[in-house]
């Protein structure tokens, strides 16, 4: 049986709670990024890029690369992988630089 | 002899790379060396900014005017990768005396050939929605350009067919003992040319002490604080009128005037901070809170969005705010490009016309007096 994580260091976490992706509803463990709640529900992207619109999720994980960019509860370029998961979180799938509404 | 060219550049920052593609294009042969990459002194530290509009009628300007119209012609040749925008300066006042400023500012220029036209304060918006709107009004100058300096300097420099040594560092200038340049020294070796240009900037000084002369160039400290990606918020390039007066001031505290303008990349880059600290590469917290306080006075917007990074560049300052582009008196065979302060990406070109015009004896596109290194000589500094 497969090994996880959590088990080769003996977490024990919390009570799990729910946040939304685009809406949908996912569950995420306390002490979680939002970046690994994603990825334990099988998200792997929440961003487009700015030139060409390809998909982005997290690549270095640990808030050096800024790939991992999401709109978080309305906010725009949150690291998902530095900003901890908390209960009723919205994570938006952001286009681009997730600032279109102030462009002249 | 293979380590041997009819010209060496010293510096493969923007100005190195202006002389190199306008000597080859005279029919020399060029070798640039500089001892970092390309680009790696302040012309990868400046915001590419090629602006007639914060000078003051003189000959900087002439220079200037001479330079936008050289930038308009090289935007042709060279790819696209260097970002060259016209995409014009808006110089803002934020009550009516600073407007009387700008007014006798514009005047002077117009004179020399500077596009200069008033924007009263209630059609500002029209040319900046985010501008914060209890300015004066403002005066936009349509000949305002911009780079990407750093790729601007590259490809200029692979446009120019010169050799290229990066990595190596001139240590000393070769003399024949008639003192005439008979070529340079390197960590490395040695390369033979009649002719040495030093564009190395802000380091101008030293390496003109290596060939036995002088040249008083101190570096003046910029930051500029760089936003989070985003759309087109800012079109032009906007200042403060006191900017004007930063840029001409002799003080070497820390003095700063918002300066905002985007890039196609995304980021909004803000300055503009002057101070004369010597080398000093630490961060300034004081000085990127003016830049943040001032740049969102002007575009309120920008409050809310992301500052991400900073970075310092050291601007070649020459005492009387004028470029040193000629021969040295001392030295027979040195040339300087160098101390164009915060217009060195602007000023290029020309310097590179004029250097290329001395060194093949050709017509030169305006009259160098003015930026004479001689002016030095002697302690008779103006």
């Amino acid at each position: 049986m497969a090994r996880t994580p959590s088990e080769l260091v003996r977490a024990e976490p919390g009570p799990p709670f729910e946040i939304t992706v685009d809406g949908r509803a996912i569950t995420a463990l306390p002490g979680q990024s939002i970046a690994a709640a994603l990825w334990c529900a099988g998200v792997l992207a929440w961003r487009s890029t700015r030139g060409g619109g390809r998909p982005r999720g997290a690549f270095c994980g640990i808030g050096q690369c800024y790939d991992c960019l999401a709109t978080v509860n309305g906010e725009p370029n949150r690291r998902a992988c530095l900003v901890p998961a908390r209960p009723g979180d919205a994570i938006t799938t952001q286009e681009g630089h997730g600032r279109a509404g102030l462009g002249v | 002899m293979g380590d041997s060219s009819d010209v060496i550049v010293v510096g493969a920052g923007v100005v190195g790379a202006a002389c190199a593609y306008y000597a080859t294009r005279s029919g020399l042969s060029v070798t640039v060396i500089d001892r970092g990459p390309v680009a790696g002194g302040t012309t990868g530290a400046g915001e590419g900014n090629l602006l007639v509009s914060d000078k003051e009628p003189g000959p900087e300007l002439e220079l200037a005017l001479l330079s936008t119209r050289l930038w308009r012609e090289l935007a042709e040749p060279l790819p696209l990768q260097i970002e060259y925008e016209a995409k014009g300066g808006l110089v803002v006042a934020s009550d009516p005396a600073g407007m009387d400023t700008l007014r006798e500012l514009a005047r002077g220029q117009e004179k020399a050939g500077v596009l200069a036209e008033e924007i009263p304060a209630d059609r500002l918006a029209e040319l900046e929605p985010h501008l914060a709107p209890d300015l004066a009004g403002g005066f936009h100058y349509p000949q305002d350009a911009q780079v990407q300096p750093a790729l601007a300097a590259a490809h200029l420099l692979r446009a120019s067919d010169a050799r290229i040594r990066l990595g190596e560092e001139v240590t000393g200038i070769l003399t024949a003992t008639t003192g005439e340049v008979t070529g340079v020294r390197t960590a490395t070796g040695t390369v033979h040319a009649p002719h040495v240009v030093n564009a190395t900037g802000t380091w101008g000084g030293e390496l003109a002490q290596r060939a036995g002369t002088e040249l008083p160039v101190l570096p003046r400290r910029g930051f500029v604080l760089v936003t989070e990606p985003l759309p087109r918020v800012v079109r032009h390039k906007v200042y403060a009128a006191d900017y004007v007066r930063d840029v001409a001031s002799d003080s070497a505290a820390l003095q700063t005037s918002p300066v905002v303008e985007g890039t196609p990349a995304g980021p909004v880059l803000i300055g503009a901070s002057r101070e004369r600290v010597g080398f000093d590469r630490t961060l300034s917290v004081e000085a990127l809170r003016r830049l943040a306080a001032q740049a969102t006075a002007l575009f309120p917007v920008l409050a809310g969005v992301r500052a991400v990074r900073a970075y310092a560049g050291f601007r070649p300052y020459l005492p009387d705010h004028l470029p040193a582009i000629g021969r040295d008196p001392r030295v027979p065979g040195l040339l300087h490009a160098c101390g164009h302060e915060g217009a060195g990406i602007g000023l290029a070109p020309a310097t590179g016309a004029l250097i290329a015009g001395m060194l093949s004896g050709g017509p030169l596109p305006l009259d160098p007096a003015p930026f004479s290194p001689a002016r030095f000589v002697g302690g008779a500094a103006p």
